[in-house]
């Protein structure tokens, strides 16, 4: 038996590997067969809706639902009252979900019914009526950091500071990053430019609304369809919230419309479970675009001063950043990792970022492609163009002279392992984009980006069937063409053809826990696991192998997808292939089945360079997209075209919020554009191709040396936007989104 | 003995330093070193945290071996999207 | 609520209904008739994630009232395959990986059809302001795109069978990608 037991990355010829396959979910999602969150009916199903606070901040006095309650087709409602005690680690999404004391942003739950139509359901909310004390709010950062701002938690204490307060205020931590000695750095300095930067609150606008059908019985078990990041999570969030075993609720993943990371928590699914027990039937709940843009989970908007001081060479002596993020009405921004990753692409000896969490009533803040990056990216890299601007140095020249490398410190603390930062950066420097001529009114700009990726609780099952396929379960939705990705590690591994292998999406009840589809792990983790799964299987085919030869197990080896004898003493015989084996199977010991159930760690970091020629109208503010190219390293690209499609995907994103996208909330704290329309996301219209150049330095700690690309994608873009606008405006933009209102006032002509 | 050193905002919990000494053979050993040595450690460990090794990541509290010559981080749980 | 009784056409097939007098078209197709190719991503008329043909015309369903529908006919996504066959624009999607998460593309599909219907020869440009009221979050339209633009360019040789002279083609000030 010759199965390798070094799970450390190889280097190695493919055959499928890096192949365009074809994914396994495509024939339905082309023809309309493929079944999202709302697309699933059950019968007997009620329609549940939510009734929400039209207040940004306002104490609940009283619920009446006697009236809602006599309406005929009415068969449940359900308030706070019925969210009964929980882990504190739950308290949070408890109160999000069902508001309790107070209602703490516009949009926030306060009662759900479920009836028999979506028309009685909606008559019923009406008859619903609350007594409010409307409470004075605070939706924007900086102004709830002040003293004299309301004050939405009277027990929030600000964690990480010297002393702890004695009085409460919306300051949730501070957090600090860095070492060095920052000030002894900027005396070193030949420039030092400091500036403050503000960016607005976005949305992951993914096009599928959360949406789910929930069926509890009377005995407490139950099962839920679900469109989530993470099954695993909504079962044992949802058990945890009702009160009821982990293993009494089983969940099946949907395919997804889009997540982004704003499916990887609940808002409605622990309500539909909710009414669902109380009326004993099914109940189907899909949010409206509306309540999705008003009470999900958008990310921060974000408040961020930084001073970098750099030599007349190009070397940068110090940095220093403070970031200041909302994450809505509960602490959690992402903050800490925007100021952990914001400094990440450059080997700094003198370093600072401090971040401070804020709360606001706003709805709370869910993870929106490496969470709270972006931000701080735009703010760090703005400020070193500028820097480069003013030395008169080239850009991408100073920051390879900067960039952290294969061992360097990160601004974070620990060392980097192998990167791929360098690469992108030459590879970028070496492109025709790079020298392309630009006209007037016409900028370019260019920016880097990193996130750190991760690995996380995994668990794969790959059974063997008689005709010789491989029945690959995996406990990951897949948000982006996984399944396609990880049919190609297994089918590389067993050596047979990838049409051979079928990789679904399982349920909680049939696989071992999964970590959420985040971190940009699934290609990652999951791949991994199903390369040790098919490692497992392999062992056991060779095992069976050895049996039907009557030789030992070790004298079995695997290759190109057949079982042979390892060496001329071991016997004549043919080569088995799997199919063969299979075949054979219940007569040689019963079916067989690899497993893998891992803690996957050993992600690699993924950096990324961008580069974009913007044209700005002088007369109008509009900024249009001239030419886009991102480099990004992804270890190794196991589907290019996949590859491709997240690092586009991730741009554009970027370019919506670097250009457009805005949450606007008026003086009384309501949001004022909960839709598509005014919640302006990037049109075909709006944009050229999104050129893609992958690099790939393998991740020595992945056997394919793999590494998650989803995510840093998003990272560099509103910084390069802004430096290309920048200098094709001729004036340095410190606010985000550069829509033509904003644009105009940088050029003081309104 | 380890040393386990913790980002910038954790120091007062450790008085003050920027990272502390600890026995332990396991990343959970050491935090546990620490949660039982300093109360503001023993808050942010039940809040969660990522921690890194050799510059490798750990986003659970694992069974991971740590030597003496180890570099090891904590850093705020680390979540994606 | 009081219900309308509606007669149309699906997809080639008869079909009678009963909604009540606000339910959209979408709501009708996909709570009543079973067709839940077509997705509501807003509601509004914004995303164009519920595109349908309505008697040959590029429609939101969700703009649409069932009782609206009487007498006409109506082309979803379900409808665009022979049998087991895909039509040539759903293959070209799966070819060029058009697609990540997948919601929004009977949209896009249903969209492009009617396009292609109307332009066999659509420049980039076209293209895209065609599709600008269909939304994807995934993709960043570069796949979509070209993979409309590969379709009607296989399209156009499909109805072509003796080779075509060389043409001189007039010097486009359009970008265009080669298929």
């Amino acid at each position: 038996m010759n199965v390798q037991p070094d799970n450390k990355s190889m280097k190695r010829d493919f055959d499928i590997v890096g192949k365009r396959t074809a994914r396994p979910d495509g024939i339905d999602k082309v023809t309309g067969r493929a079944r999202f969150g709302a697309d699933m009916s059950m019968p007997g199903m009620l329609w549940g809706l939510v009734l929400r606070s039209p207040h940004a901040h306002a104490k609940i006095r009283r619920i009446d639902t006697s009236a809602a309650e006599k309406l005929n087709g009415v068969h449940a409602i359900v308030t706070s009252k019925d969210f009964g005690p929980c882990d504190d680690s739950l308290l949070d999404i408890r109160e999000n979900v069902m508001a309790r004391e107070k209602a703490l942003y516009d949009g926030h739950a306060v009662a759900a019914v479920a009836a028999v139509s979506k028309s009685v359901a909606r008559q019923a909310l009406k008859l619903i009526k609350v007594d409010y004390q409307v409470l004075p709010h605070v939706t924007d950062v900086d102004e709830a950091m002040k003293p004299d701002a309301p004050v939405i938690n009277d027990k929030l204490f600000t964690k990480g500071l010297d002393k702890t307060p004695k009085k409460p205020s919306n300051i949730a931590e501070r957090f600090e990053f860095g070492h060095g000695d920052v000030e002894k750095g900027f005396k070193e300095a030949d420039l030092v430019i400091e500036r403050t930067f503000r960016t607005a609150a976005t949305h992951q606008g993914y096009i599928e609304p959360h949406a789910c059908v929930a069926s509890m019985g009377a005995d407490g078990r139950g099962e839920m369809w679900v469109c989530t990041q993470g099954h695993f999570m909504v079962r044992n969030t949802c058990a945890g919230l009702l009160g009821i075993d982990v293993s009494n609720l089983r969940v099946t993943a949907s395919e997804i419309g889009g997540g982004f990371g704003g499916k990887t928590t609940v808002f409605i699914e622990p309500v539909a479970l909710a009414l669902s027990l109380k009326a004993n039937r099914p109940v189907k709940m899909v949010m409206s675009r509306e309540e999705v843009l008003r009470a999900s989970g958008p990310t921060s908007s974000s408040s961020i001063d930084v001073k970098i001081g750099m030599k007349k060479d190009g070397t940068i002596t110090a940095g220093d950043a403070t970031l200041r993020y909302q994450g809505g009405a509960f602490p959690g921004s992402a903050v800490p990792y925007g100021a952990m990753a914001c400094f990440a692409p450059y080997d700094l000896k003198n370093v600072r970022a401090i971040g401070w969490d804020v709360i606001t009533n706003r709805p709370k803040q869910a993870a929106y492609r490496a969470p709270g990056a972006p931000m701080g990216a735009y703010a760090i890299e703005s400020v070193i163009d500028e820097l480069c601007r003013e030395l008169k140095l080239d850009p991408l020249d100073v920051r390879l002279k900067n960039a952290s490398t294969d061992g360097s410190k990160a601004s974070y603390g620990p060392n980097f392992g192998v990167i791929g930062l360098k690469a992108t950066l030459e590879a970028a420097r070496n492109h025709p984009h790079w020298k392309a001529k630009l006209g007037k009114n016409q900028g370019r700009g260019v920016a880097c980006g990193f996130w750190f990726n991760f690995g996380g609780e995994t668990s794969v099952s790959l059974n063997v069937n008689v005709d010789g396929t491989v029945g690959l379960s995996v406990g990951t939705p897949d948000i982006g063409g996984s399944r396609a990705s990880i049919g190609n590690m297994a089918a590389e591994e067993l050596g047979i053809p990838y049409d051979k292998v079928r990789c679904i999406i399982a349920d909680t009840a049939s696989l071992g826990y999964n970590d959420v589809t985040d971190g940009s792990r699934v290609t990652f983790a999951s791949g991994m696991a199903a390369i040790q799964a098919a490692r497992d299987a392999i062992g056991k085919l060779c095992e069976r192998a050895a049996k039907i030869w009557g030789i030992p197990a070790d004298a079995v080896v695997w290759e190109k997808g057949h079982a042979r004898p390892a060496s001329p003493n071991a016997g004549k015989h043919e080569p088995l292939s799997l199919a063969d084996i299979a075949a054979q199977a219940g007569a040689t010991g019963g079916p067989i089945a690899g497993h893998c159930e891992i803690n996957a760690e050993g992600a690699g970091v993924s950096f990324a360079t961008h580069m974009v020629d913007t044209e700005v109208d002088p007369e109008t503010g509009h900024v249009k997209i001239l030419r886009y190219t991102v480099f990004q390293d992804a270890g190794k690209a196991v589907h290019p075209s996949y590859v491709e499609g997240q690092f586009q995907g991730g741009a554009v994103q970027g370019i919506g919020w670097a250009l457009n996208e805005e949450y606007i909330y008026g003086k009384d704290g309501r949001l004022q554009n909960p839709g598509f329309l005014d919640y302006r996301i990037p049109v075909c219209s709006d944009l050229p191709m999104i050129d893609t150049v992958i690099i790939e330095v393998p991740n020595p700690g992945h056997p394919y040396g793999v590494r998650g690309v989803g995510e840093t994608s998003i990272v560099p873009p509103l910084a390069a936007i802004s430096n290309s606008v920048s200098d094709a405006a001729g004036v340095r933009m410190t606010r985000l989104p550069m829509s033509p209102p904003n644009v105009l006032k940088a050029l003081g002509r309104i | 003995m380890v040393r386990v050193q913790v980002w910038g905002s954790l120091k007062p919990a450790i008085g003050g330093e920027d990272s502390v000494e600890v026995e332990g053979e396991t990343i959970n050993d050491l935090l546990k070193a620490l949660a039982a040595a300093y109360p503001g450690m023993d808050e942010a460990v039940r809040r969660g945290v990522s921690v890194t090794v050799n510059g490798e990541m750990y986003a659970n509290a694992v069974m991971v071996p740590v030597k003496p010559d180890d570099e090891v981080f904590i850093l705020p749980k680390l979540v994606g999207g | 609520m009081f219900q309308v009784h509606v007669r149309t056409r699906i997809n080639g097939d008869d079909t009678e209904f009963s909604c009540e007098a606000d339910e959209t078209l979408l709501d009708v197709l996909r709570d009543r008739v079973g067709l839940t190719g077509a997705k509501e991503g807003c509601g509004t008329g914004d995303c164009g994630a519920c595109s349908v043909l309505v008697d040959g015309r590029l429609v939101c369903a969700c703009l649409m009232l069932g009782a609206e529908a009487e007498g006409c006919d109506i082309e979803t996504v379900e409808g665009m395959a022979t049998g087991a066959k895909l039509h040539p624009l759903q293959q070209k999607f799966l070819d060029h990986a058009a697609l990540q998460c997948g919601v929004c593309t009977p949209g896009f599909l249903v969209a492009a059809k009617s396009l292609l219907e109307r332009n066999d020869n659509p420049t980039e440009e076209e293209v895209r302001y065609w599709l600008a009221g269909n939304l994807c979050r995934c993709t960043g339209y570069d796949k979509i795109v070209r993979a409309v633009l590969d379709t009607a360019a296989d399209m156009r040789k499909a109805s072509k069978p003796k080779p075509a002279k060389a043409k001189a083609k007039k010097a486009s000030a359009k970008r265009r990608v080669s298929a």
